[in-house]
């Protein structure tokens, strides 16, 4: 195979990979396990300013911070860049409050097996988003390769595709064997959200089930923002230090929102409202019902809450919880 | 589309080791896990490692991709799977394929700044397809979607043909394995690396085969005819792996 014409992706490199810098300010970020209980509407307005990069923890309809996307349309943040590695209802929510104006893109405007949305397909389509291609394993290795403290990861993705033609990625020669390989540079966004299963009051979080990328995305961010179902006494993390997957001094802030994935899915807690993700799909396909829609559930809701009280409240709760467990 | 799951089904032997996504590949891993194949490990890109699957999830990361698992993991780890060569097959869909197998998921039109319509993209499609040893896709078959040009290519096929793929970097032996249509199941040319017709469905005509795609499908002399799902495969296909109709139900 010809190493020869090493080729470099035409896309947005939004955030630099330039690890003295990310070094540097992680040596600054205190580290005193301080009592970080905070609300979601501070924590939104201290931590993300507008032109952020944002992380989304979760997958798309799967442990997503539900509140805090919620809060960041309420505060009418603007020009946020963010990564979508199967951003499905994140993106939804992000998309109807027109919070963004670029993206890394692995996966955007789909909903899985539920549909496409119309909603996020015109934003995307308008030509006002600023793109740059992706695949999910390119976004997971970015995420690692900034958790590594490493400029980049080479990897054997995306190679002789438009997918890389689009990114930002570089074909490189592997020093050792001469083979042609791609860099995938390492993303530092300026704000996480990730939603756990139990946390205590200083961030240490365990999470249940698969973990998409959250253990990268909290260590490669300058900011983590932390929702849980449940706050856990400080011990009992320190029983079971096994089951630690973050580690206090990655976040900033921690609030404790039970049911915080709704109308995502929350592995072994609650399965996803099927008919409430369907609601939104159908409401998208005319604008000004879907901006009612919006209003109602998200700008003229004081909370989370609300939001889950308008919808079926701790009823419709129960009902997802055993749906998660067969019953 | 009882006919397409179960022929990917028997794609699936035991002992191997696929990569699903939601809807006909899952219904087809799990069609061979009750069937020829009980020790099929059955992977998710999110993480879920080998579950006994009770029910089709709806998301690739939901918690029916780790009822019953082995282990629920990072999509790195997943990727790093394939990556390493542990894995043998994934399953595609696509918005438009072409005669090399390439696939698009993300957008139709000639300005990538300014798409016409913009699909989500690669997810872990272009990932799975680069590092799997074997992709198969399963799609309906007509003109728009059977692609002279796709109009972006998302996931990697053989790329241009001959080797275009091992020189573009992308490991060796690995590629488009087969494609499995409402028509037919299509191989690809050991040299040229075109699509060609290895068996066809009851029922079904050679001028289905062509007049159902812009490019030509190449027609071998000897090709199959597809041995329709037997009673016992239907019978667990509808019974107890879509007993709802979500897949075969569609048209």
């Amino acid at each position: 195979m010809s190493t020869k014409n090493l080729q470099t992706g035409q896309g947005e490199l939004f955030m630099s990979p330039n690890v003295e810098d990310a070094r540097a300010f992680f040596h600054q970020k205190k580290k005193l396990m301080t009592n970080k209980l905070t609300s979601v509407k501070e924590a939104v307005e201290r931590n993300l300013h507008d032109g952020d990069y944002l992380a989304i923890g979760g997958f798309g309809g799967v442990r997503i911070p539900t509140a805090l996307l919620h809060e960041v349309i309420r505060q009418q943040k603007k020009n946020l860049g963010f990564s979508g590695h199967v951003a499905t209802h994140d993106c939804q929510i992000l998309s109807a409050g027109e919070c963004f104006d670029r993206c890394d893109a692995a996966y955007i405007v789909g909903l899985e097996a539920r549909g496409l949305s119309t909603n996020a397909r015109r934003l995307f389509e308008s030509g006002t988003i600023q793109v740059t291609e992706w695949s999910n394993a390119a976004l997971s290795w970015r995420f690692k390769a900034a958790a590594m403290g490493v400029p980049f990861l080479p990897c054997r993705s995306m190679l002789g595709t438009d997918t890389f033609k689009y990114s930002a990625a570089k074909e490189i020669e592997c020093p050792f064997t001469g083979q042609k390989l791609l860099a995938v540079p390492a993303l530092f966004p300026d704000v996480a959200f990730i939603h756990v299963h139990r946390a205590d009051i200083y961030g240490n979080c365990q999470i249940d089930g698969i973990l998409v990328a959250d253990d990268d995305i909290a260590k490669a961010s300058k900011h983590v923002i932390v929702t849980t179902e449940k706050i856990i006494d400080h011990e009992e993390i320190r029983r079971e230090p096994g089951k630690t997957i973050i580690p206090f001094w990655c976040v900033d802030a921690v609030i404790e929102v039970p049911f915080g994935s709704y109308p995502g899915n929350m592995p072994g807690e609650y399965y996803s409202d099927e008919e409430h993700l369907a609601e939104w799909l159908k409401k998208e396909k005319n604008p000004e019902e879907f901006a009612a829609f919006i209003r109602k559930n998200i700008l003229e809701t004081k909370d989370f809450y609300e939001y889950l009280q308008l919808n079926g409240g701790i009823q419709k709760i129960q009902k997802l919880h055993q749906t998660e467990h067969l019953l | 589309m009882e006919l397409m799951v179960t022929i990917a089904s028997r794609n699936l032997e035991d002992g191997a080791v696929v990569v699903v996504g939601t809807g006909v590949p899952c219904a087809a891993a799990m069609l061979a896990q009750m069937t020829q194949s009980p020790n099929l490990t059955i992977l998710f890109e999110a993480g879920g490692i080998a579950p006994l699957l009770p029910s089709m999830p709806i998301s690739v990361g939901d918690s029916r991709t780790t009822y019953k698992g082995l282990k629920s993991t990072s999509m790195a780890e997943i990727m790093e799977f394939c990556q390493a060569g542990i894995v043998d097959y994934c399953f595609l869909g696509g918005a438009q394929i072409d005669q090399y197998g390439n696939l698009n998921s993300t957008m139709i039109g000639t300005d990538y700044n300014k798409p016409i319509t913009r699909f989500p993209g690669s997810g872990g499609a272009n990932d799975l397809a680069s590092l799997c040893w074997k992709t198969m896709v399963v799609t309906p078959q007509n003109q728009k979607r059977f692609a002279k040009t796709v109009d972006f290519v998302t996931t990697p096929g053989y790329l241009q043909g001959g080797n275009s793929r091992t020189e573009a970097g992308l490991p060796v032996n690995t590629g488009p394995y087969k494609v499995i249509t409402d028509i037919g199941v299509y191989g690809y040319h050991p040299e040229t690396r075109q699509m060609m017709l290895l068996s066809l469905h009851p029922g079904k005509t050679l001028d289905d085969v062509k007049n159902n795609a812009e490019f030509e499908i190449l027609i071998p002399e000897k090709y199959e005819i597809t041995e329709e799902p037997t009673d016992f495969e239907l019978k667990i296909l509808r019974e107890k792996v879509d007993p709802n109709g979500l897949v075969i139900g569609r048209k």
